[in-house]
């Protein structure tokens, strides 16, 4: 490799905070060529699962660049198969040479992607593995991400937080939930989900204009059900 | 101060908060003040400052440090701890002259302690995590120190206290870069 050029890479994107963080560090140092996303059927899904994917789109329309989508049943191995078709894919069409993720302490996530990288002969870039939690949060807010929750699967969220934007007051609130209940700040073992709405290299916002709330003992889900891309 | 050098593509790349920023975390909470360095940037007054140096791990297909092998040619006369990580051995391994072989590891895997060492101590078995495609091959210069089922997983030099991991402790297992800046306080 020719270190003095910038590779072009696809980003692992589920249309949450830590995708699209990872999506904007490496758009710092290399070129971004595409977003990929899987979506799966399964809700039960460790890999690919997430509340609102059918909106990856509509991020994707919102920074400008192209996605590669697959679907996938979502059982355990076999949804490998379908990320490596769209690795393919991404490869073929927009000549990318490696892939980011956002994971942060998935070993799960990130081991399984890293084979995939390897078998294909691509890099592998995870930007946000295990960064420091508190200060990636501040980060995220300071460089203008909007970021709202779209799940809740945790004591003690109830169905307050279900769209709720993470701002600098639900930070601290997060900060005292992540002391009480020993829960991760960011998320990470999935006490919560997020959608990006806005982040520094969208050309226009994503406004909710229609959603519903599913919400039981401390589990629940915004879906959206209507959005748009409105000026900033 | 311990010397964690950065062996990534690039200076500043992508790759650093993945295989530097851990290491270099790690080492703050613990109340050390380490100083990173790109490899092509490494000086003789920051070699000498150094109570002990760390070789951070790269992405698998980022090989591009070991194009100048004589550059780490201080690791010879260094004399104070130097701990090797992941792809962060190959310049152990191509200073000291110790082959290696095809292993690609990716993911948990189960480490056995097998001779004794103060890196070690008190560690029969742990799970740690491997991102490597070679292992290294045994030679009477090196202890191993530590194996999986298939390779050597931990080697120190039989004279000086250059440690060698295949896997990564950043993930999972901090407590060995918490004992090897141990080590450099007491060296």
């Amino acid at each position: 490799m020719n270190t003095e050029t910038t590779m072009r890479l696809g980003v692992l994107f589920s249309g949450g905070k830590d995708s699209l963080f990872a999506c904007w560090k490496a758009m710092q140092h290399e070129e971004v060529a595409c977003l990929i996303t899987v979506i799966s059927r399964n809700p039960e899904s460790y890999m690919f699962h997430t509340p609102n994917i059918h909106l990856a789109g509509l991020q994707a329309e919102a920074a400008g660049l192209p996605l590669v989508e697959a679907e996938t049943a979502g059982e355990k191995e076999t949804e490998l198969l379908d990320l490596r078709r769209a690795l393919l894919e991404a490869r073929d069409r927009f000549g990318i040479e490696g892939v980011v993720t956002g994971a942060i302490l998935s070993v799960y996530q990130a081991s399984r992607v890293q084979r995939l990288c390897h078998d294909l002969d691509l890099w592998c870039f995870n930007p946000l593995w295990h960064t420091d939690q508190e200060a990636y949060m501040e980060d995220l807010i300071g460089a203008g991400f909007r970021v709202i929750i779209t799940g809740v699967f945790s004591c003690p969220f109830d169905a307050s937080w279900l769209g709720r934007e993470i701002d600098h007051r639900a930070l601290n609130e997060l900060r005292g939930a992540a002391r009480k209940y020993r829960i991760t700040l960011t998320g990470e073992g999935g006490e919560f989900e997020t959608f990006v709405v806005d982040a520094p290299f969208f050309s226009r916002r994503i406004a909710i204009e229609e959603a519903s709330k599913v919400y039981r003992n401390h589990n629940g889900v915004l879906h959206i059900e209507r959005a748009g891309l409105v000026e900033r | 101060m311990i010397l964690v050098i950065d062996l990534c593509y690039r200076e500043n790349s992508l790759s650093r908060a993945e295989f530097v920023g851990p290491v270099a975390g790690i080492l703050r909470g613990v109340g050390a003040v380490p100083i990173v360095r790109h490899y092509t940037a490494v000086s003789a007054p920051d070699l000498e400052a150094a109570d002990g140096v760390i070789l951070c791990g790269t992405a698998l297909k980022d090989r591009g440090f070991m194009e100048g092998p004589e550059r780490f040619g201080w690791l010879r006369v260094f004399g104070r701890p130097v701990l090797g990580i992941s792809s962060g051995m190959l310049p152990i391994v191509a200073t000291f002259d110790i082959g290696i072989e095809p292993c690609p590891g990716i993911g948990m895997t189960d480490i056995q302690v097998i001779s004794p060492d103060p890196l070690f101590a008190g560690k029969e078995i742990f799970a740690a995590y491997e991102l490597h495609e070679f292992a290294v091959q045994v030679t009477d210069r090196f202890v191993p120190l530590a194996v999986s089922d298939r390779c050597t997983q931990a080697l120190r030099h039989c004279s000086l206290p250059i440690y060698a991991l295949l896997f990564h402790p950043e993930v999972r297992n901090e407590w060995i870069i918490e004992r090897f800046f141990d080590l450099t306080e007491s060296d």
